[in-house]
């Protein structure tokens, strides 16, 4: 983990099932700021009640819940969802 | 458990100090508490373990190794917790026994037809869940013991997702080993139950070795070993310090659960599971997996076309609403049901109708994603 990555993010894990599904956990203190971070850089498809926000970023989709989860979608490499997830957090 | 530590902590069975003897006397008073709640003959029919896991591996190595050759046959179901799967898969590569499998109809109903058909004279022992933990499918675990048994085979039962939630009684389902853990019924995490008949443990070999476990340990200088000679059951295969806490702190758990009243909780999860499901049928993107009548326990699992299960989990998070996404820890299963994954809500005697309105008010709005 990159050290801005590091900053934001707590825990990274694979999820149980046949998706190559990623769970990014954000620190609960730097939740908000992440989501800021990330909103700016990404692409917005569609957002539910304040809550749930549909993103895309490069050919990447993921969802970021306002709890402080992103779930990725379809990123196997460890090293690929570091970068995607530092040019984010930059 | 905070009465324990602030003022009884002590290891058992080591001290003739009091804090000691009142330590022993808390945790053999939970072992004749679990004995009871299971209706065991004896509470030396309690062997106080991590949780179902550790239980079903003690079984599998320690009287699977012993008993199990090239040869024999292993009867595990398809429904199985990865728990009940992996220990006999691991010492049938010792072994060299073979497993037969149990097919589950794509309803999620074990297959008894195939179930009878596999089991052989060949088949030492059963390995089946009382209740899956995927779809809440109840196993008729009575006659299904009376088949094995006319068999001349074990039985071996998982009943991590019964004994939480209904009367369970071992004589009366005639059943050779029971595993069970805490954490799923209302108890601390770290400890569970293997209930094994007092004839069978008394044969079967310590699985793990240490302190308590053994009767004597005496150096013999000519040979220059240690010959060793065990305790009796169930202390035999409990090496090493227990998790005393744990033992009386399950014991307190079921005391609860005993006030409350096993019939009163399943009829309660029942009723849940009913309303619940009656509730999802009216959304449109939900299917569900297995059966879906009000006979079995408090286990709904579902997906939502277009979502993981992930998603769906997450999104209940975010509203504070805790369910289990993947596999359940029961992959086969789910080969089954052709799923990558599911979601899977679940009851206890603590929820309620209203939080199942939340759930379903939540659900209502995932299918806007």
């Amino acid at each position: 983990m990159s050290a801005v990555v590091g900053d934001y993010v707590s825990r990274i894990e694979g999820t149980c099932g046949a998706e190559s599904d990623v769970i990014v956990v954000l620190k609960f203190d730097k939740k908000d700021q992440a989501l800021e971070k990330i909103l700016e850089k990404a692409t917005l498809k569609s957002k539910v009640a304040g809550m749930i926000y549909d993103l895309t970023f490069e050919e990447y989709s993921f969802r970021v819940y306002a709890s402080g989860k992103i779930i990725f979608r379809g990123i196997k490499n460890k090293q690929t969802l570091n970068r995607v997830l530092a040019d984010l957090l930059l | 458990m905070v009465n324990y530590y602030e003022n009884h902590n002590a290891n058992v069975h080591r001290g003739v100090h009091t804090l000691s003897l009142e330590a022993t006397e808390m945790y053999e008073k939970s072992r004749e508490h679990v004995a009871k709640f299971i209706n065991a003959k004896e509470s030396s029919e309690i062997i106080f373990v991590r949780g179902t896991t550790e239980a079903i591996n003690l079984i599998a190595y320690s009287w699977g190794l012993n008993n199990l050759k090239k040869g024999d046959e292993v009867l595990v179901s398809l429904m199985e917790h990865h728990s009940n799967i992996v220990p006999w898969e691991i010492t049938a590569k010792i072994c060299g026994f073979k497993i037969n499998y149990v097919n589950v109809t794509p309803d999620g109903i074990l297959d008894v037809k195939d179930f009878e058909n596999k089991l052989t004279s060949k088949t030492k022992i059963v390995c089946l869940s009382h209740v899956s933990n995927v779809t809440g499918m109840v196993n008729d675990i009575k006659r299904l013991s009376k088949i094995v048994h006319d068999h001349g085979a074990l039985i071996l039962v998982d009943g991590a997702q019964s004994v939480p939630h209904m009367k369970v009684d071992v004589q009366d389902l005639n059943v050779d080993f029971l595993a069970f853990s805490g954490h799923k019924m209302l108890g601390p995490t770290g400890i569970g139950v293997l209930y094994g008949k007092k004839a069978l443990l008394q044969k079967i070999s310590p699985f793990q070795g240490g302190g308590e476990m053994i009767k004597e340990v005496v150096f013999d200088s000519k040979n220059q070993r240690c010959n060793v000679s065990w305790n009796e059951p169930p202390w035999k295969f409990e090496a090493g310090t227990p998790n005393i806490e744990g033992a009386v702190g399950l014991a307190a758990a079921i005391n609860y659960l005993e006030q409350v009243g096993m019939d009163n909780i399943l009829t309660h999860e029942q009723v849940l599971t009913k309303y619940a499901i009656e509730g999802m049928k009216h959304l449109s993107k939900i299917s569900f997996y297995g059966p879906t009548d009000s006979s079995k326990c408090g286990i709904i699992p579902f997906s939502v076309a277009g979502l993981s299960s992930h998603d769906v989990a997450l999104l209940c998070d975010s509203y504070g609403i805790a369910i289990r996404s993947g596999y359940h820890c029961a992959q086969p299963l789910h080969q089954i049901f052709q799923l990558q994954s599911s979601a899977r809500a679940s009851f206890y005697l603590y929820n309620t109708t209203e939080e199942i309105d939340r759930f379903l008010e939540v659900l209502k709005e995932l299918q806007t994603l």
